[in-house]
């Protein structure tokens, strides 16, 4: 990978204009331009105009930090999502699909993360799913086996049999047989949702080889990944998105500088508002973190929080942050090292939670919270036996503590007997941090814990962590959102496939030199050549 | 990330709603109980004329549906704590024979009702271990336990009705402390109890908590597995005193009693409100569903009708009253998206 450092990119033209014969593209027509596509979600702006265009033939990456829109785009091409407004023309014509299958029968393909296949059937009937090859209401198992080997073959993997079952194969084949699937609609364009997070380094190679495959036949791919290494091998051409826009579209992918891409992706419209940080605490550290491993997760993890002081760590989905942090939470068992907390051993959630240890999971609705019942029963959820006498619960004593801590996280409604559904998600979070104030916790773990916060309340939870640390609490925080990161905790570590890579003060690290390192680790390469 | 869309902050006092819920169903159910009882008084004007007679007809729905209302209360917190117990009849009739046999009767009634109670307690227990710690679904593993506790009560009994000749046992059927039937103080009792601790102990709390989110009761510091265990065994404790109560009203047990008690349970629990993915229910509900079953069967009686439309009928009951069910949940969701 080739570093340029000295190129100033503040001035450069950030867009360009769509349609300009550059020579990003090899000469093929367009077949799908958006322009200022809007969407919108109550309380957010999701889209906010963007601009794509797609020739046939090639590979276009999208890049942009989580919560760029970049999901949402592909939803919208794939008919799960509608467009408020702007313009979609694919081959030509206006385009909005109502439906997946829509989108399907229009000839775009979409390749989720998650894999949406059924493991109990075969790989042809998963390659023809939805679309069958039937008579009379009979499924045409021969010939269905027949194209999809031929199609197989097509991909360069003429060696997956189309009549095994797909639970049995490996997630670099179940990978082939989605592409399989895209085929037997005949796609165009294949959108690709990081297809190569689920998949092993030589693994890798393999799908590049397919991509250039379909692209040598033309169909255009969008591929979507953070690893900056994978686009400048693969792709033909970048679009990035920032908060919902395009900041930058049709850059050469090979060539444009790390720096500049990396720029394109950071500064904030929107500026949080973070608290001011005191001085960084100087005690014997509460929790003790030795050579955590957990295999195929994260490896040999070591770190230390001291009352008060907040610690961040940053990384991307799938870096293994939120597998480290239950399995320090003892939620998960570790495969070696130690978890020891004010010199207590921690294995079990239960030993976690006694000790003084407290979570709120990335997850709150499925993780955290009762949804139908009374916000202070979720207060009280991990200390509800503390209130009790003899074993009979006191409701009007939870009550009235979970009235306190509602004050004194700001929480709305104050009302505490509402059920837990009705709350928004920044107050719901604090119901979830509330239930651990509640039961004294001295070390607090935090999961994307402004995931699904609108802006103004997160600096509200923000003055709440940084208002719990002030009163010797220690918080382990994980967020993909390296600017909260940044902004919030006093010491950062950096987590990428599974190790923590990095380590500094909060003010000694700056944003693009924290997200090259989540995403490239090239900063570390730089150092050591 | 920009998946999730807040929900408006509006309407206060929303929190006495899902009470007014529950209070709300309760009372339709308080409507069919009073619908069927105006049925039976056009139906039969005869005998409703008689004071006397609807005394004591009171009393018999009321001693029909207390050994399933036993067992339904045990149900209910199966239930609600995410879980389902099929093996309830299968549990009562080996309780029963075991309790019957000449050896235990030997020891006289209060033996009998030990006895009774210990093999409710440990089957329910051992249904607990293997779903907790076996990790089996609940459907399956009950499911099991209901063959083979049948099984094991032909076996004991070898497929004859054993004859209580205990009076004690025998005459709790028909002593009537304060005018009122001893099987019906039983049910009330357990009924009472069974809504203390459902809603002011610790233990019910974590049951509404394992039953409603069992990742957060476990991420909040909960043993999940050991309640779960403690719901089998508690529902078979209620099988052990439902055993007792049957073998006093027939003055015997065999392998065949308590036939798909399990259906009935889970029926009155779920029309009585309980929700069968868990996290929500009300004993109260559950004791309205179960009267509403017996009075249906006592209203057939009165009739000399068949058992056969009777069933119909039972059926019908229950699949109007999840839909209302769902009718009504849905529409609750639906004014919470909005």
């Amino acid at each position: 990978m080739s570093e340029e450092p000295d190129v100033d990119t503040s001035e450069a033209p950030a867009v360009t204009p769509p349609g300009s014969d550059d020579s990003g593209g090899d000469g093929h027509e367009v077949v799908l331009r958006l322009t200022d596509v809007v969407k919108t979600f109550p309380g957010v702006r999701a889209l906010d105009g963007v601009q794509l265009e797609v020739r046939a033939g090639e590979v276009h990456c999208l890049l942009g930090q989580n919560g760029a829109g970049k999901s949402t785009l592909i939803k919208v091409l794939a008919g799960v999502h509608h467009a408020d407004s702007g313009e979609v023309l694919w081959l030509g014509e206006p385009f909005a699909p109502a439906t997946p299958q829509a989108a399907m029968r229009a000839r775009i393909a979409t390749i989720y993360q998650e894999l949406d296949l059924v493991d109990d059937l075969s790989v042809a009937e998963n390659a023809f799913l939805g679309h069958e090859q039937s008579r009379f209401g009979f499924t045409k198992r021969r010939s269905a086996a027949v194209k999809t080997r031929e199609i197989l073959a097509r991909l360069g993997h003429a060696e997956i049999p189309p009549r095994q079952l797909v639970r049995s194969l490996p997630a670099a084949a179940k990978q082939v047989v989605s592409m399989a699937r895209a085929l037997s609609h005949d796609a165009r364009l294949i959108v690709m949702d990081e297809p190569s997070a689920v998949l092993a380094h030589d693994e890798v190679e393999n799908l590049f080889r397919i991509i250039r495959g379909l692209t040598a036949q033309g169909i255009a791919v969008i591929y979507i990944s953070h690893r900056l290494e994978e686009i400048r091998e693969i792709g033909d051409r970048v679009t990035v998105l920032k908060d919902g826009r395009t900041t930058a579209a049709n850059l050469p992918a090979r060539d444009t500088p790390t720096r500049e891409l990396v720029s394109r992706m950071t500064g904030r419209t929107i500026e949080y508002v973070f608290p001011p940080r005191p001085t960084a605490p100087t005690a014997e550290p509460l929790l003790v973190v030795e050579g955590l491993s957990r295999a195929g997760e994260f490896a040999d993890a070591s770190l230390a929080v001291a009352p008060g002081e907040i610690v961040g760590i940053a990384g991307l989905v799938g870096s293994g942050r939120s597998e480290l942090l239950e399995t320090i939470f003892g939620a998960r068992r570790a495969d070696s090292g130690r978890v020891t907390l004010d010199g207590h051993r921690i294995t079990s959630v239960g030993g976690a939670v006694r000790h003084g240890m407290g979570m709120a999971p990335e997850e709150r609705k499925s993780q955290a919270l009762l949804l139908d019942e009374p916000v202070f029963k979720n207060m009280t959820l991990s200390s509800f036996a503390g209130f009790a006498h003899a074993g009979f619960t006191d409701a009007s004593d939870e009550r009235k503590a979970a009235s306190k801590t509602a004050d004194l996280l700001e929480l709305r409604p104050r009302d505490v007997s509402r059920p837990a559904r009705t709350l928004s998600g920044g107050n719901q979070q604090k119901v979830v941090v509330g239930r651990w104030l509640l039961g004294g916790t001295k070390l607090l773990l935090l999961d994307e814990p402004t995931r699904g916060v609108d802006v103004g309340a997160r600096a509200e939870l923000y003055q709440v962590i940084r208002g719990l640390a002030a009163d010797g609490v220690g918080v382990l925080l994980v967020s993909s959102e390296v600017p909260e990161v940044l902004g919030l905790a006093d010491r950062v570590l950096v987590m990428r496939e599974g190790r923590l890579i990095h380590e500094a003060p909060a003010e000694e690290l700056a944003e693009d030199t924290v997200l090259d390192l989540v995403m490239a680790g090239s900063l570390m390469e730089g150092e050591a050549a | 990330m920009i998946t999730e869309t807040a929900p408006p902050e509006v309407q206060t006092g929303k929190g006495k709603r899902r009470l007014d819920e529950n209070v709300l169903r309760n009372l339709g159910l308080v409507g069919v109980l009073v619908l069927l009882v105006i049925i039976g008084i056009i139906t039969r004007p005869d005998l409703y004329s008689d004071p006397e007679w609807v005394k004591d007809n009171i009393f018999t729905i009321l001693q029909q549906a207390s050994a399933i209302g036993v067992v339904a209360v045990g149900m209910t917190f199966v239930i609600i704590g995410g879980g389902i117990d099929l093996s309830v009849g299968a549990i009562i009739a080996l309780a029963g024979v075991w309790a019957t046999t000449l050896a235990t009767q030997s020891y006289g009634a209060a033996g009998m009702i030990f006895c009774a109670l210990l093999v409710g307690l440990a089957v329910g227990l051992v249904n607990g271990v293997l779903i907790s710690y076996g990790k089996l679904v609940p459907f399956i593993a009950t499911l099991a336990m209901m063959v083979a506790a049948r099984g094991l009560a032909a076996q004991i009994s070898g497929k004859q009705t054993q004859v209580s000749t205990n009076t004690t046992i025998n005459d709790i059927a028909t002593t009537r402390p304060l005018g009122i039937p001893l099987l019906v103080w039983i049910l009330a009792l357990v009924v009472a109890i069974g809504w203390i601790v459902l809603n002011r102990t610790t233990f019910g709390r974590r049951t509404v908590a394992i039953g409603g989110n069992p990742e957060a009761a476990r991420l909040a510091g909960i043993n999940v597995k050991w309640q779960t265990l403690l719901l089998y065994g508690l529902s078979g404790l209620c099988c052990g005193i439902a055993a007792i109560m049957l073998t006093s009203q027939g003055t015997s047990a065999q392998a065949a009693m308590a036939n798909l008690y399990e259906l009935d349970a889970i029926a009155a629990a779920i029309i009585g409100g309980t929700l069968l993915s868990g996290g929500r229910g009300t004993i109260i509900g559950t004791l309205f569903g179960v009267l509403v079953f017996a009075t249906i069967t006592n209203l057939f009686a009165i009739n000399n009708l068949s058992t056969e439309v009777q069933n119909m009928v039972k059926g019908g009951i229950i699949v109007a009253a999840v839909l209302i069910q769902q009718f009504r949940y849905r529409s609750l969701t639906q004014l919470l998206k909005r």
